[in-house]
């Protein structure tokens, strides 16, 4: 009798949360697939069948997997290599009074709005910001906004935060004794760098990079303010077949191949990185 | 190093100083400088449609982090309890939550909404007739799946923190004959407060911030990113910078009360409480 009012008591707690992920996430899911096998309906929507048309027709809207699968991975990178110099200044360079402000002054940046952020990017790197600035002296016809390049920037700007924390604490937990044991020992900077700091922070680095590779994989803003109509990512496709043109089905099946590459990706990624260092437990969360 | 550390916070804040100069524009056009004015802030406050998105949006967001954190904070604590193939199971769902890409949730969630919109519908008009009420996309819709997007997080949060607890505080209340619902109360609750606090904050601020979400389940109801993107296809003026600058002022000043108020009381508490 208590046994069961305990397991009463447990299923009421976590009911409700398990209720809004069935019902809004699993399910909902289960029907993306579903959907990603049927055709458009007359009027735009879902109609049902069985065809693998969609997936066949994936390479219509190549050129958005393309980008995506080059700048995610290549923007997460270039974040990380922007984001350890900085977190390591603040880690082991910075003393503790100056420590929390600088910190503090990097979260704020997210408070103000995400897409005005990126809008103002638009405007410096537009033809009235820097191009017109490098026109006055002397190089002209330099386009910045609209290319890889604007878009590349944009994401190391936007996730610049969620990569700088992570590395933050690992290094944060580092024993600067150690440090000062490998130069005892005859280390030079770099082989510290490269035999005792990197391989002890390498759980924030897999972390925040985990991170930022999921939330790049999906974006949507960067690409349609900083790409223009030239550089696109698939959840600018997804945004267009579901909102504009209304081809739910090949939507589905866009979205549903998209979510087995960031799997599949984040699979191996993890096996690479933490599964051999045994850091498993301290890299998730 | 010094100066590398200087240019990245010249990067962060650039594009931030660009948006509260340019609200004190005169002129109507961006990078376009005509002197000084604060017209554009008495403008954006008598804006309907501005004024109704940031309503919305504040409203959203306020619902997201009450039902999110306590649906959460529940769920964490429901968790602890569990063991096995359910527990693993409810683990994955966390985890397919979290990983799974903002623009795939809307997708989800508008299909969700949709389809049972379409089943429920033609009943209730079967059921009441021409007065029957149509369910439709809204506020309850954004508030639906922003709440399923901060769950996982909450969740996490909230779990690490009770991970951290001293268990033998809680036998000890139960040795002392303590009700499991006044054990709750004055024992665990206090503990983990600032998982709870920190969960709310953040879902609030997801909430506030998020786009992509709700594009797609918003129907006709604007939330102040949607009200800023479609600004910016039609052409910005400084009003939203106006609005912009409103918003992180309001933050900031959050902030400093916060950090004020939490200083106060850990100067009267002995034991500071840092970690979250």
């Amino acid at each position: 009798m208590r046994q069961g009012r305990r397991t009463g008591t447990t299923a009421l707690l976590v009911g409700p949360a398990a209720a809004f992920f069935l019902l809004l996430l699993v399910l909902p899911l289960a029907v993306v697939v579903i959907y990603s096998f049927g055709e458009r309906g007359a009027a735009g929507g879902y109609s049902p069948a069985f065809t693998f048309d969609n997936y066949l027709s994936l390479a219509t809207r190549g050129q958005a997997f393309l980008n995506t699968l080059l700048l995610a991975p290549l923007g997460t990178l270039l974040c990380a290599l922007v984001a350890f110099p900085l977190a390591y200044f603040l880690a082991v360079k910075t003393s503790p009074r100056w420590r929390t402000m600088l910190l503090v002054l990097i979260i704020v940046p997210f408070w103000a709005s995400q897409l005005l952020r990126i809008y103002a990017w638009l405007l410096i790197l537009g033809n009235r910001g820097i191009p017109s600035l490098l026109d006055l002296l002397g190089m002209d016809g330099v386009r910045l906004i609209n290319t890889r390049f604007a878009v590349l920037l944009g994401m190391v700007y936007g996730y610049l935060p969620l990569m700088v924390f992570p590395i933050y604490v690992s290094l944060e937990k580092l024993d600067k004794r150690l440090l000062e044991a490998s130069a005892d020992l005859g280390a030079g900077a770099w082989g510290t760098f490269r035999q005792v700091t990197l391989p002890m922070s390498i759980a924030g680095v897999a972390t925040g990079s985990l991170l930022v590779f999921i939330l790049l994989m999906g974006e949507f803003i960067i690409p349609a303010l900083l790409g223009g109509g030239k550089v696109f990512f698939i959840g600018n496709a997804l945004v267009d077949l579901f909102l504009q043109s209304r081809n739910w089905p090949f939507g589905a099946a866009i979205a549903v191949s998209m979510v087995a590459i960031m799997l599949a990706t984040i699979a191996l990624y993890m096996r690479f990185m933490l599964g051999r260092s045994g850091l498993r437990q301290q890299a998730l969360v | 190093m010094r100066w590398y550390v200087v240019a990245i916070y010249v990067f962060l804040y650039l594009p931030i100083a660009l948006i509260v100069v340019f609200s004190f524009n005169a002129g109507r056009y961006a990078m376009d400088w005509q002197g000084f004015s604060t017209e554009w802030y008495f403008k954006a406050f008598a804006n309907p449609f501005a004024m109704k998105a940031l309503r919305t949006s504040l409203v959203v967001a306020l619902w997201t982090a009450v039902l999110a954190t306590m649906l959460g904070t529940l769920a964490a604590l429901g968790l602890e309890r569990m063991q096995g193939w359910p527990r693993r199971a409810f683990d994955a769902l966390i985890y397919v939550a979290i990983m799974v890409p903002g623009v795939v949730i809307g997708i989800a969630t508008l299909i969700a909404f949709v389809t049972v919109f379409d089943a429920v519908n033609p009943f209730l008009a079967g059921l009441f007739g021409d007065a029957a009420p149509q369910l439709a996309m809204g506020l309850p819709t954004i508030i639906g799946a922003h709440v399923l997007f901060n769950l996982a997080v909450v969740i996490l949060i909230v779990r690490a923190r009770f991970a951290g607890l001293d268990r033998s505080l809680i036998e000890a209340s139960e040795d002392l004959y303590a009700t499991p619902f006044g054990t709750f109360r004055q024992v665990v609750l206090p503990m983990i407060f600032p998982a709870i606090l920190a969960s709310f904050l953040l879902s609030f601020t997801f909430s506030f911030e998020d786009f992509i979400i709700a594009f797609f389940v918003s129907g006709p109801d604007s939330t102040l990113p949607i009200y800023i993107f479609s600004s910016i296809r039609r052409g910005i003026t400084p009003e939203v910078n106006a609005i912009g600058t409103v918003v992180l002022a309001a933050s900031l000043s959050l902030l400093v009360i916060a950090q004020f108020l939490l200083r106060d009381r850990n100067a009267r508490r002995p034991a500071p409480d840092k970690a979250a």
